[in-house]
C-alpha cells in the first residue's frame, strides 16, 4: 500500500468557503494534486459544497452553512484529497496561435534586451514550451499557465500598466499567461492572440478548463487579423491537438 | 407595458440581483446586490422573487419617472428622503407612482445603497441566470453598466395591490465581526490584535470591488506577496502600504496579498452600507459563532413574507427619522481606476 499522501492545510475564508491548501509556493506537484481533489469532488459532490475554484495551491470550495459546518465538510474533503493523483489525466491540448512583437507586444524587445539575447530567440523559446493551465483567475478567462522555460523567468515590471489589450500573451515571473479581456496587468506583453477564451453567446462560454495543457505558435499580423475576425465571429480559432 | 424612466442618477447605481454564482473557476465573479438583506426586503414588499433584480442606488440622489402606465415600487437599504410627486414614501414600504409621475430620491443619510423593487421585475436578458451588472465583463442587463440618465427599466403595469410596509429587526451598531483567515498567519499576534483593538474608517476611493480602509498600518511577517489563491466577499486582503481592502461583490476571483481576515456572512450587507469616513471596528469571532449568525441570517432572509404588515398600521416616528438624519452625508467617490492598477494587477 502507498504512503498515504501529506495533508493539505483547511484555511477558513469566512463562514462560507473553505481553502483546501496544498503549497504554499508555485509546486506543480500541488498543483496536480489541486486539480485532483477538484475532479474528485465534481465527481463526488458534498451536500452544501456550491462552487469550487482551483488556483495553483489551493483549491477554495464555496459552500451553504446552512446546510454543512467547516468541521464536517473539512473532514470530507481531507477524506477525499487522499484519492490517488493520476499521474496522466485526459488533459486536452490546444495550439494557441500568437503574433509577438509590434504593437501586438510590446514588451518583446525589452524583454531581449534584458534576457541579452534576440527578439527572436525569445519567440523560438516561449513557443517551445509545454504549458499546463495552473489556473483562471483574476477576469474573466484570465488563464494562468506553468512551465514557463527558467530563462524567461523575469521579476514583474516595477509599475502595472492599467490596460492592457484583450488577447494579450504575457510572462510574469515563474508565469506565462492568456489574458482575455483588457485590463490592468503588471507582466511583460510578449504578444497577442485572437482567441477568445470566454465569449458569451458562443458554446462553450468559456474556452479553456484548468489542467489544460497549451502550446503557442507564432503567426504574422496578417494571420492575426484575419483570426481575430473570425474568433468575433465565434469560431475557436486555438486549435485542438490529439495528445 | 409601463417603463421606469431614469431621468437623474449618480455614479454607483446599477442593476443587482443575487448575481452569477458558479463560474469562478472560469474567473467569472459573481457580482450581486451589496446588501442581500435590503435586496430580498424590498422585493419581498412589490410580491417579487426574494433576489430578483433592483436598482442599486449609490449614496447621490435620483429620480425616476413612470411611463406608459402606473409603476408599483418599493424602497429599502439606505435611507433617504423619498416621495412621489411630492408624497412623502417612508423606507421599507411599497408605493405606487401614477403614469407620468416621478419619484425623487435624496441623498443617503445613513447607509451607502438603496435598493429600489419594481412590482413584476425588470425585463432584461440574464446571463448565466443573472442580471447583474459587472462592467469589467460587459455582463448585465438591461444595460452591461451603470445606469445614466435616459435609461429606461421596462416592468409590468402596477397590479394595484394594497401597499405594505416591511417590519425588519432594528440594523445591530455594534463592531462588523470577522473570523480570522485564511492567511492571518502572515501577521504577528500583536498586529492581529492592533487589527481588532483599532479603529477603522472606509476611503472614498472604494468602490464595489473593493473597500480600501484607513487606520494603522498592519505590518506582515514574511512581505505582501503570497502566490494567488480564491478570494470571497468580505476577504480583507492586506497589500504592501498595510492598508487593508475588503474584497466586495465585482472583486477579482484571485489575489496575491495576504488575507488576514474574512467579514462573516450575516455582517457583510452591514460592512458594505458602512458610509466613507465614519470609524467602526472589527471584532474577531470563532467560527461556531461566525456560522451560527450565517443560520440566524438565513433564517430571517426566509422570514420576511412574514414580516410585511399593511400600510394603515405605519406609525410613522418623525424623531425616529430625524435622528436617522444626523449620520451625515455618505458621499463615496467612485474612481476604480485609482486603485486598480495596485490592487488588482495579475498575481
Amino acid at each position: 500500500m502507498a504512503a498515504p499522501l501529506q495533508q493539505p492545510r483547511l484555511l477558513q475564508s469566512g463562514d462560507n468557503a473553505v481553502t483546501v491548501e496544498f503549497s504554499r509556493t508555485i509546486d506543480d506537484a500541488a498543483n496536480r494534486r489541486v486539480l485532483a481533489l477538484d475532479r474528485a469532488l465534481a465527481a463526488e459532490p458534498i451536500a452544501g459544497v456550491t462552487e469550487a475554484v482551483p488556483t495553483y495551491r489551493s483549491l477554495l470550495v464555496h459552500y451553504d452553512p446552512v446546510q454543512i459546518g467547516f468541521g464536517d465538510l473539512g473532514d470530507k474533503l481531507l477524506a477525499l484529497a487522499q484519492r490517488p493523483v493520476a499521474d496522466t489525466t485526459a488533459a486536452r491540448r490546444w495550439r494557441i496561435p500568437v503574433v509577438y512583437g509590434g504593437e501586438h507586444g510590446i514588451d518583446l524587445e525589452d524583454v531581449a534586451k534584458t534576457l541579452n539575447t534576440t527578439p527572436d530567440d525569445i519567440v523560438r523559446q516561449h513557443t517551445a514550451g509545454d504549458y499546463r493551465v495552473a489556473m483562471i483567475g483574476f477576469t474573466p478567462g484570465w488563464s494562468y499557465l506553468s512551465g514557463l522555460a527558467d530563462f524567461l523567468h523575469l521579476p514583474r515590471r516595477q509599475n502595472p500598466r492599467l490596460l492592457t489589450p484583450a488577447g494579450t500573451i504575457s510572462i510574469g515571473g515563474v508565469q506565462t499567461g492568456v489574458q482575455c479581456l483588457a485590463g490592468p496587468s503588471g507582466w511583460h506583453l510578449l504578444g497577442q492572440t485572437a482567441v477568445r477564451t470566454y465569449q458569451l453567446h458562443r458554446d462553450p462560454i468559456f474556452l479553456l478548463e484548468p489542467g489544460d495543457r497549451i502550446t503557442f505558435a507564432a503567426v504574422d499580423a496578417k494571420t492575426f487579423t484575419e483570426q481575430d475576425r473570425a474568433a468575433e465571429a465565434g469560431e475557436f480559432v486555438a486549435e485542438q491537438i490529439p495528445a | 407595458m409601463s417603463k421606469l424612466v431614469i431621468t437623474s442618477i449618480g455614479p454607483a447605481s446599477s442593476i443587482q440581483d443575487a448575481g452569477r454564482p458558479g463560474s469562478q473557476r472560469y474567473g467569472l465573479v459573481p457580482s450581486g446586490a451589496m446588501d442581500r438583506l435590503a435586496l430580498a426586503a424590498a422585493n419581498t414588499l412589490v410580491g417579487n422573487e426574494p433576489l430578483a433584480a433592483c436598482v442599486e442606488i449609490g449614496p447621490f440622489g435620483a429620480t425616476f419617472a413612470a411611463r406608459g402606465g402606473a409603476v408599483r415600487i418599493a424602497l429599502a437599504g439606505a435611507s433617504r428622503n423619498a416621495d412621489i410627486a411630492g408624497r412623502p414614501v417612508a423606507p421599507d414600504t411599497s408605493a405606487t407612482l401614477a403614469d407620468g409621475e416621478t419619484l425623487t430620491l435624496g441623498f443617503s443619510r445613513s447607509g451607502s445603497f438603496s435598493y429600489l423593487a419594481i412590482e413584476g421585475s425588470i425585463a432584461g436578458e440574464p446571463t448565466f441566470g443573472s442580471l447583474a451588472v459587472n462592467a469589467r465583463a460587459g455582463l448585465g442587463s438591461p444595460y452591461p453598466r451603470p445606469l445614466q440618465a435616459g435609461d429606461e427599466l421596462q416592468t409590468k403595469a402596477a397590479s394595484g395591490a394594497p401597499e405594505r410596509r416591511i417590519e425588519l429587526p432594528a440594523i445591530p451598531d455594534g463592531p462588523i465581526r470577522v473570523v480570522w483567515g485564511p492567511q492571518d498567519d502572515e501577521f504577528a499576534d500583536d498586529t492581529k490584535k492592533l487589527f481588532v483593538d483599532s479603529e477603522w474608517k472606509i476611503s472614498p476611493t472604494s468602490d464595489r470591488m473593493g473597500y480600501r480602509l484607513e487606520g494603522p498600518v498592519l505590518k506582515h511577517l514574511h512581505g505582501h506577496n503570497i502566490v494567488s489563491d480564491g478570494t470571497v466577499n468580505g476577504s480583507l486582503q492586506v497589500p504592501g502600504n498595510g492598508q487593508p481592502i475588503v474584497l466586495m461583490p465585482d472583486r477579482g476571483t484571485s489575489g496575491g496579498y495576504p488575507k488576514i481576515a474574512t467579514v462573516i456572512t450575516a455582517d457583510f450587507g452591514r460592512f458594505a452600507q458602512t458610509p466613507a469616513g465614519r470609524p467602526f471596528r472589527f471584532q474577531a469571532v470563532t467560527m461556531a459563532e461566525a456560522q451560527a449568525a450565517a443560520r440566524q441570517f438565513a433564517e430571517l432572509l426566509r422570514s420576511l413574507p412574514d414580516r410585511l404588515r399593511s400600510i394603515e398600521s405605519v406609525d410613522l416616528n418623525l424623531d425616529a427619522l430625524h435622528d436617522a438624519n444626523v449620520a451625515g452625508y455618505a458621499v463615496s467617490a467612485i474612481d476604480a481606476n485609482t486603485w486598480q492598477a495596485e490592487a488588482a494587477g495579475p498575481d
